[in-house]
């Protein structure tokens, strides 16, 4: 009866995972070859639902990959230009063992070597896609771009990552697509939308890097030269998207095209500037508000993009002229340097139509009255309001207001600092000056206020007190009158308060409901109120934080007045 | 060449014999060579230079083979080779050799006309070398001395290079050629003959002290002017012209004949066999593939092109595996180079940032401000972030995680409003004071109109419920485990536990009618006690004191007695008696026949409280983990409850008799439906600590539960006729009132008989009504 017995780990789970070092085997590969096809075809580890099941009973910690991966693996070609690459290293070796110097410059001319194009078009099918995942591309490549040719990785890569990026800020320029921008103290957060995807990356300071030697870059080179090929190609459909001629023509692409002053070359001389509009539909009801909001939003969009239009601005020799230089140029403005700092500056510190001049030094000899001497921030806070914030915050050796990432978005019941509160009544067009002198004012009035507040409170207190006085004594005259033996004290009239019982009972039902859950429910619901417990507490410190601190400046600014 | 000589020189005695064999050899070579060329018939050289040639070349030679030896080279065919080099290098050598020869021999000044005798000596003696040994070696040594002096300052003195204070204390200054001594001149000039020479002297600048011989010399004019033309850099010789026009070896003009009449070789016309075969061997390797031609440079990388023309969606049918990678998260205010004053750290949050792990920080890096955009660093750890993210993105394994988004509001039940399921006790309104001691256990009488309490202190109390006033104090002389009020309303009776005696107490309150039917009850069973010898107990009338106080019967156990339960028809009674090691346990009493027997044969454990069925004949027995049900006509179990807790504390039977509630020591209150399953129908866990007392209320769907934590938690259990319907227990009321006192709460809980009032007494030696 009953056939054959089943065998444990045949069927499952346990066949559809398989570790890495049986995936190693089966692709005959070494570690680090297996590695870098890992990397450049996108396969990760998985974590299986039941790790015990699917790793035989053992509970040993190991990382499994899925069968149809490590399959799928098998029949890609760049496994066997690992391998030739394998054959040729032994073979160079060889020849200059023998001092075959003939032999040697014959392999080296026949290094092999492998595209990506086809992995990059699997990975991404779809140029959507592709978009989606082009953050660490962007990230991965500015950081190359700023390496030195320390040896770290080919001088080739470095440049040719310098050149991606030149070309996708020249691109973010010509579409106009730059959001949000967040001076960190890592570096300079950028934000784009380009073709409704969010791209977010990071660029370093400019800084000499102290390379850590902790860093595999092998991987990171691995990485960067999949990232590379993915943006040349994501470049190459931007530009397209835009009638620019890809590529910028190689002959001033070195100098000036670094230098982001000039606009790209377009493939019809004669485009206009078709702004989309949106169209008109007849709708009703709950639509109809849809559409207003979004053609408001539109509205909104341009008026951003057109945000430094006639501002005309230069550059000091101090502040980082790339990132500035690439942030007003997406938005319109007019932007030069010194001639001796870089290549490409349009006009001189001595222009007299240039409107701001960004400084970021304490004091400067020759000012010109026509135009405003501003610090960097300024240019980052006014894109992230797209508004253009007054400028006497960000005046030359002025103490600068809190800089804030515009990538928080507040919900309700978190911290909101006030400087942001201040922004966004900017935004609503309270008139910045008015604002200005509201505030100075209401320093002292605040001031005021609560002085006249803590008079409110104690006259309060001095009138119960008062009538609790004249109630004992019209007790003690009645009660000297009578003469009582037994101390009778007051009553008290208890208040109900009906909103409040009504309140303290739904509390207690609640809790008495609580008392009925079920236990993993209980434990979830627990859960659930804890962090948001946690939440409300540390924004109530953050607050109190800021109380402190505010009251702290106060007291020495009255100091400072005495 | 001068000093390769006489390196040669210098090793030649140590070598003599090896000199030889290379002679030798060096010598068959040579006229091997002399026979090969002498076909060429280019006889540039006389036969006088050819053997100043040959002793030259001897020396060469030496060397090689001194290198030879030395085991540096190797082979045989190398060294061919190298001879072959050698001699071409020879010829060149002689050419110069030739030339300097004569200019040396022309250039020395102190030139003897011996010694182009000796050379031309010399040169016959290397003629001869080859037939003679040694001989000839001791007279080359001589001859060697000689010709070397021609290029240095001529030797009169032979003590060589060495300092001349040694011969200080000598007459003589060293020796001639010949041996013999060369004496100092007689008297040395001192400091004044020098400046008198000096002032008088014309010759003066031009005198030149010889240390070795101790002479001075004067320098000719010729002398004077070699040696300032040599200052100068010019050559020493007037006559040099250094600017002489070149001559070239070859003439630039091209001749219609060649220059020699040899007719070409034949195998300049014929292809070379080696060569084809060098060719073939590469044209195989070619066509095998072992030899790849050179690849054209195609700049395939950096050349992009429109990857995704035509975007088929066939392909983007992903396995439904894949996971994308999550993105960075984005940067919050603390990143900020300037942030807000409030996210900065203090003192102590910078501090327990120092502390913590990396991996437990919430941050993993110290928000900073900086005044100004200049003066923001590089940041430490950024090629390190980037390179985490690469691990992460191929080595982290991934997984789909289902995050519960769920409104905590809706998890809570929903209940029906304690409000729709009054009346309950909700409020404190008495509290019976006068005990000292702990109280253990309390008990309403069947009317309702009486409590009675019993204390630690050794002490009854018997209180009026309404007007908390204590009736009667009784006295038993022991602290009282267990109270429990007859409930048969036609009398007025307690059993009362205290320590091994179970007491029969009648307060004597109430209606008289009642209280003689009390006294009939105890009084006619006189004659019936009679009967009963011995037992497990014995049955004592008290007198005197006692009786005076209302203590009518003892019932002396064995041992401790816990609890005492009463029938509900007030004419049985039982006694716990916890043992481990005895069947003897549980003692069921019948007051009317005096009488006691033990029910049960075996130990099935630890028991901890006993109940009487309130309609059949049943009987329940909670041990530590489960709850026994005996049938007492049929003499049977009929059914075990699983408690499902550590250790049962309490117990009540609801008055249809059908359901069960338990209370255990962990906190847990367990509800028993007996027609559903012996497994609880539900586990409430509302107390904190230890559950003490449960009670069921007669009438209303009412019980209560007490705990060590000091509250009585009311619920709403109703019980439904319909048996499809499960009971609803909703939780409507948590009164608080007592005090934990030696971490005890409320020890007991009951229930009045009709109205909706619970009574709870506890640690704090109160007893407590809440309505």
């Amino acid at each position: 009866m009953g056939g054959l017995q089943k065998k444990k780990f045949e069927r499952g789970s346990a066949t559809n995972y398989i570790t890495r070092n049986k995936a190693r085997k089966k692709l005959q590969l070494s570690l680090p070859d297996f590695r870098r096809l890992c990397i450049l075809k996108g396969i990760y580890p998985h974590e299986p639902k039941h790790k015990k099941k699917v790793n035989k009973g053992s509970t040993a910690p190991r990382t499994f990959y899925l069968v149809k991966d490590i399959r799928f693996l098998l029949h890609e070609p760049i496994v066997g230009k690992f391998r030739d690459y394998k054959v040729f290293v032994r073979k160079l070796k060889k020849a200059y063992a023998k001092t075959e110097y003939s032999d040697v410059e014959r392999l080296k001319d026949n290094k092999p070597t492998y595209k990506l194009d086809h992995i990059i078009k699997e990975r991404y099918p779809t140029f959507i896609d592709a978009l989606r995942d082009i953050d660490d591309a962007l990230c991965m490549c500015f950081l190359f771009s700023t390496f030195a040719r320390t040896g770290k990785c080919h001088v080739q890569t470095i440049q040719l990552c310098r050149r991606l990026t030149v070309e996708w800020m020249n691109y973010v320029i010509a579409s106009r697509s730059l959001k949000k921008v967040f001076l960190s103290i890592k570096g300079i957060y950028y934000q784009a939308e380009v073709m409704g995807q969010l791209i977010t990356w990071l660029v370093p300071y400019q800084f000499s890097h102290d390379h850590p030697t902790d860093v595999d870059y092998r991987v990171m080179a691995t990485f960067t030269e999949l990232y590379t090929t993915l943006l040349g190609f994501v470049n190459f459909r931007l530009y397209h998207s835009l009638n620019l001629v890809y590529p910028p023509k190689v002959s001033f692409f070195v100098q000036k095209l670094s230098a982001l002053s000039t606009s790209l070359a377009r493939v019809f001389s004669s485009v206009e500037d078709e702004e989309a509009q949106l169209d008109q539909f007849p709708v009703e009801g709950e639509d109809m508000e849809n559409m207003e909001a979004r053609e408001k939003e539109q509205k909104q969009q341009e008026t951003q993009t057109k945000l430094f239009e006639g501002l005309k601005f230069f550059l000091n020799r101090e502040v980082p002229r790339e990132s500035l230089a690439f942030i007003i140029r997406c938005f319109g403005g007019q932007v030069s340097w010194d001639k001796s700092v870089c290549i490409g500056s349009t006009y001189d510190a001595t222009d007299e139509t240039i409107t701001h001049q960004i400084v970021d030094r304490p004091n400067i000899d020759k000012q010109y009255i026509s135009r405003y001497y501003i610090q960097p921030q300024w240019v980052f806070d006014c894109v992230n309001a797209k508004i253009l914030l007054p400028v006497e915050d960000y005046f030359m050796g002025v103490t600068l207001p809190p800089h804030l990432s515009p990538f928080v978005e507040e919900k309700e019941g978190d911290y909101v600092p006030p400087e942001k509160l201040k922004v966004m009544a900017l935004q609503q067009g309270k008139k910045p000056e008015q604002e200005e002198e509201d505030e100075d004012e209401e320093d002292e009035e605040g001031e005021d206020e609560e002085e006249e507040d803590d008079n409110d409170d104690d006259e309060e207190d001095e009138e119960e007190e008062a009538e609790e006085k004249s109630l004992k004594k019209m007790e003690e005259q009645r009660s000297q009158g009578k003469s009582l033996q037994v101390k009778v004290t007051p009553g008290k009239v208890k208040v109900e308060n009906p909103a409040r019982l009504e309140q303290e009972q739904k509390a207690e039902e609640k809790r008495l409901a609580i008392m009925m859950m079920k236990k993993k429910e209980k434990y979830l619901y627990d859960k659930i109120m804890f962090g948001k417990k946690r939440k409300i507490r540390e924004a109530n410190k953050l607050a109190a934080k800021r109380k402190a601190y505010d009251d702290a400046e106060k007291a020495k600014k009255k100091k400072a007045r005495k | 060449m001068a000093a390769c000589s006489s390196n040669s020189n210098m090793r030649r005695e140590e070598q003599t014999e090896e000199k030889k064999k290379a002679r030798e050899k060096s010598a068959k070579k040579r006229s091997k060579e002399e026979g090969d060329e002498g076909d060429e018939g280019e006889e540039i050289f006389s036969f006088k230079d050819k053997a100043a040639v040959d002793e030259e070349e001897d020396d060469d030679l030496s060397d090689s083979e001194d290198s030879v030896y030395s085991g540096l080279e190797d082979s045989g065919s190398d060294s061919d080779d190298e001879d072959d080099d050698d001699k071409d290098d020879n010829e060149e050598e002689e050419e110069e050799e030739d030339g300097s020869g004569n200019e040396d021999e022309e250039e020395d000044l102190k030139t003897e006309t011996q010694q182009t005798g000796q050379t031309e000596q010399k040169k016959t003696t290397t003629m001869k070398k080859k037939k003679e040994g040694k001989e000839v070696t001791e007279e080359e040594k001589v001859n060697e001395y000689e010709h070397d002096s021609s290029d240095e300052e001529d030797i009169r003195n032979t003590v060589g290079n060495i300092p001349m204070e040694w011969y200080k204390d000598f007459p003589h200054i060293g020796y001639n050629l010949d041996g013999k001594k060369i004496y100092k001149p007689i008297r040395n000039k001192d400091e004044l003959d020098e400046f008198l020479d000096k002032m008088e002297n014309p010759e003066y600048w031009k005198t030149i002290h010889d240390k070795q011989t101790g002479r001075d010399i004067v320098l000719s004019d010729e002398q004077v002017d070699l040696v300032n033309r040599l200052q100068r850099g010019q050559f020493g010789d007037v006559n040099f012209n250094e600017y002489e026009p070149t001559v070239e070896f070859f003439t630039s003009d091209v001749m219609i004949h060649p220059v020699t009449n040899r007719p070409a070789d034949k195998r300049s016309f014929i292809p070379s066999l080696i060569e084809k075969e060098k060719v073939s061997k590469m044209v195989h390797a070619i066509k095998m593939g072992w030899i790849k031609p050179r690849r054209v440079e195609d700049d395939s990388k950096g050349r992009y092109y429109d990857l995704w023309t035509g975007e088929d969606s066939s392909l983007v049918a992903k396995h439904k595996m894949h996971l994308p990678a999550p993105k960075i998260p984005l940067p919050s205010h603390q990143e900020s180079y300037n942030p807000p004053p409030e996210y900065l750290f203090t003192d102590e949050e910078r501090a327990l940032w120092d502390q913590q792990d990396p991996s437990d920080r919430k941050l993993p890096f110290v928000p900073r401000k900086f005044s100004s955009l200049r003066q923001v660093p590089a940041f430490p750890r950024f090629i390190h972030e980037r390179f985490e993210r690469c691990l992460d993105l191929y080595l982290c394994p991934r997984q789909r995680k289902m995050r519960v988004n769920v409104n905590p509001e809706d998890l809570i039940p929903k209940l029906p409003k304690p409000k729709d399921l009054q009346p309950f006790p909700t409020t404190q309104s008495l509290v019976y004071r006068g005990h000292t001691g702990l109280i253990r256990s309390i008990s309403v009488s069947p009317s309702g109109q009486w409590l009675a309490s019993g204390s630690d202190d050794g002490s009854v109390r018997i209180w009026e419920v309404c007007s908390s006033r204590c009736m009667k104090t009784v006295q038993v002389g022991g602290a009282v485990k267990s109270i429990s009020w007859n409930p048969n309303p036609a009398v007025c009776l307690l059993a009362v536990a205290v320590e091994s005696v179970v007491l029969i107490l009648s307060p004597s309150l109430g209606d008289k009618q009642v209280i003689s039917a009390t006294e009939r009850l105890l009084s006619g069973q006189q004659e019936a006690e009679t009967t009963e010898g011995e037992g497990p107990v014995s049955w004592i009338e008290t007198e005197g004191e006692e009786l005076n106080q209302g203590i009518h019967l003892k019932i002396q156990h064995a041992k401790a007695v816990q609890q005492v339960a009463w029938h509900a028809k007030g004419d049985y009674l039982a006694s716990v008696m916890p043992d481990h090691s005895s069947h003897l346990q549980v003692l069921i009493h019948q007051l009317s026949r005096r009488r006691s027997q033990n029910p049960f044969r075996k130990n099935k454990g630890l028991v901890q409280c006993v109940s009487f069925h309130p309609i059949r004949p049943y009987f329940f027995v909670a041990t530590q983990r489960c709850i026994r049900i005996y049938n007492l006509v049929k003499q049977e179990m009929t059914k075990k409850l699983q408690a499902n807790s550590k250790w049962i504390s309490s117990m009540d039977v609801h008055s249809s008799g059908d359901h069960v509630i338990c209370g255990s020591y962990d906190c847990r209150l367990g509800w028993f439906d007996l027609d559903l399953s012996t497994k609880p129908y539900k586990m409430l866990r509302h107390h904190k600590k230890a559950v003490r007392g449960v009670a069921y209320h007669r009438s209303y769907p009412l019980f209560a539960s007490a705990s060590d934590d000091g509250s009585v938690i009311i619920c709403h259990g109703t019980v439904y006729n319909d048996l499809l319907q499960n009971p609803l227990i909703v939780p409507v009321k948590v009164l608080k009132g007592h005090e934990i006192t030696h971490d005890l709460g409320v020890l007991d809980v009951t229930f009045h008989p009709t109205q909706p009032w619970v009574f709870s007494s506890g640690a704090d030696a109160t007893v407590r009504l809440f309505t």
